[in-house]
């Protein structure tokens, strides 16, 4: 798989004046990566993967997955939203062979054993993120981590080349985000798809992907490219590994400037409570 | 084996009912908290209460003679009326045929409204061609197209199920329109995402979507329906329940006209319960928790 995005730009036009989302961008992905973008809010991520899942035309530019131009939504490219979109109607199971159900109908040549096989995938998926024991509950009875474990394996049900996710886990709490870190580990080096990956968080940028893009504040554009140095196997341990916290430093500084700028925290903080009392 | 008494001095026991009272705060009864639950005996009780204390008045009113007997019969008169009515069959035959009438207006409006208020909901064109005029219509009193329904449609039964169409139709496709546009945008990127086309993503998404809510739409419909059969009664017609009220107002059957009135309230009762226990059981899967 490659994906090559070409001075890829977007502006939008609005009443109140013309915003310019994301500058003229370049970059190439290739199989098995893990992608995650780290940027300040309101810099563009969110339009990016919207580009590139093809649910908004770019103003300039292009991308093309294996040398096909990306002009809309596909099934080669899967999302995943920080808010919950799973079918409330649709049992878990039911959600996560929603794909492969529409494909039965949209394709009645396609041999059934095919299609079983496909099935079974989704069924050990669920088993796979833990979910065997709930798969005919409907989304109302689930907790936020496990709908989000539910829209992943249904994104994945197509076998997509890209797995677009934003900010997925946003919502979620500190140790079900843990968790669902642990998970996404698990399920690349399972699916072995590319996945972009924003994230607000540096460590779980760090700590999931073999490379992270950095973005500059708005209009955004690619300001750093940076591989992960750490192998396929990771533990939690890594993240108290001086190597580790090195370049989280590193990219805090580049994301929080204010940080390295020589701020008066204390002495504001100081002044602040002496006026208040 | 010696049992030791436990001895209760003075203090102790004070100690242990403060104690007591530190452990289990005082259940303050929270009636009048913004929307919070109240016990079901409670809401029961006040239910009865609000008929009861309607009761009450009423045979108050009418024991001293506050508004004349010919207005706002006695209980009693009103029993013997409900014995008569009830025993007679002009009362299923008024209330069959204002059911037909409801119920073919009704349908009418409904086959109509929820695939044209999907059309309108889901594409801009259509919102562009239909919406406007359609609120157009709706700001139109019903009452005052009676002369044009007659003139177009005649006195019959036609004429009477348009009335209720044009009452009830209009309001529907817009509240249908809204439960379409109230669809979760991100619900149809992720399913343009995992392969629907959009004919598909209406089918399987939009509709399925805002079924409960358009369920609902049709529950408050039909209630317009009852009240536009009414109307359309007054024109000219043989029997229903709208029709008879006008006959027995014409000879000052007072007592007859509140036990019609009430045949009416409880129609929309018991159709409106049905309407939501159905709903409650097609569409289990609501989050209620989330608005
Ligand atoms: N449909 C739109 N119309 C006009 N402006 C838009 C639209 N969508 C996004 N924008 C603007 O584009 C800019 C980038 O938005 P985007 O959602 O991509 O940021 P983001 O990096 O995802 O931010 P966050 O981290 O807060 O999610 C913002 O300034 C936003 O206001
Ligand atoms: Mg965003």
């Amino acid at each position: 798989m490659t994906l090559k995005v070409q001075q890829l730009a977007k502006t939008y036009h609005s009443r109140t004046g013309v915003t310019h989302a994301v500058l003229p961008t370049t970059f190439e992905a290739g199989s098995g990566e893990f992608i995650s973008l780290l940027g300040p809010s309101g810099c563009g991520k969110s339009t990016l993967l919207q580009l590139l899942a093809g649910l908004d035309t770019p103003t300039a530019g292009s991308i093309h997955l294996d040398g096909a131009w990306v002009n809309g939504p596909s099934r080669e490219r899967g999302m995943v939203f920080q808010s919950y979109t799973l079918f409330p109607w649709l049992t878990v199971l039911e959600n996560a062979r929603f794909p492969l159900d529409l494909e039965i109908h949209q394709d009645y040549s396609r041999p059934s054993s095919e299609i079983l096989t496909e099935i079974g995938r989704v069924h050990s998926l669920l088993d796979l993120v833990g979910l065997d024991a709930f798969k005919n509950s409907y989304p109302r009875e689930l907790s936020g981590g496990m709908k989000q474990r539910v829209a992943i394996v249904r994104a994945l049900a197509n076998q997509p080349k890209l797995l677009l996710m934003d900010e997925p886990f946003g919502a979620l709490d500190a140790q079900t985000r843990e968790e669902m870190q642990e998970l996404m580990r698990l399920l690349h080096a399972h699916q072995k798809m590319t996945v972009f990956f924003v994230t607000h968080d540096i460590e779980e940028a760090l700590y999931l992907s073999t490379r992270v893009l950095v973005f500059s504040a708005r209009p955004g554009t690619i300001i750093e490219d940076i591989a992960v140095p750490f192998g396929a196997i990771r533990d939690p341990e890594l993240k108290f590994k001086p190597e580790f916290i090195r370049l989280k430093r590193e990219l805090t500084a580049l994301l929080h400037p204010a940080h390295e700028a020589n701020f008066d925290r204390t002495g504001l903080l100081r002044r602040i409570i002496s006026t208040s009392s | 084996m010696q049992t030791t008494k436990p001895t209760v001095s003075p203090e102790n026991a004070s100690a242990a009912e403060n104690e007591h009272a530190r452990i289990t705060p005082r259940t303050r009864r929270k009636w009048l908290l913004l929307r919070q639950d109240i016990p079901g005996w409670l809401y029961r009780s006040l239910v009865t209460c609000s008929f009861l204390s309607l009761f009450v008045i009423w045979w108050w009113a009418t024991e001293h003679e506050l508004l004349n007997r010919i207005f706002l019969p006695t209980p009693e008169s009103m029993l013997t009326a409900a014995r008569g009515v009830f025993t007679e069959e002009t009362l299923w035959i008024d209330v069959g045929a204002s059911f037909m009438r409801v119920g073919a207006g009704f349908a009418l409006s409904v086959v109509i409204a929820i695939p044209l208020g999907i059309l309108i909901g889901s594409f801009r064109v259509f919102e562009a061609l239909l919406q406007p005029l359609a609120e157009f219509v709706r700001y139109i009193p019903v009452p005052a197209l009676i002369p044009i329904l007659m003139v177009l449609f005649g006195i019959g039964e036609f004429s009477k199920i348009m009335l209720i169409w044009v009452g009830t139709f209009f309001q529907l496709l817009l509240m249908v329109t809204a439960e379409v546009r109230r669809v979760p945008q991100d619900l149809l990127q992720v399913s343009y995402t995992l392969g629907a086309s959009r004919l598909e993503t209406m089918r399987l998404v939009i509709w399925r979507s805002a079924m409960p809510g358009i369920f609902d739409a049709l529950r408050l419909a039909h209630g317009w329906a009852w009240t536009y059969v009414v109307v359309a009664e007054l024109i000219a017609a043989n029997e229903g329940l709208g029709y008879r009220i006008l006959k027995f107002s014409r000879f000052l059957q007072t007592p007859k006209i509140w036990i019609y009135l009430l045949v009416l309230g409880l129609i929309g009762l018991v159709l409106d319960f049905l309407f939501r226990s159905l709903n409650r059981r097609l569409f289990h899967w609501v989050d209620t928790a989330k608005p």
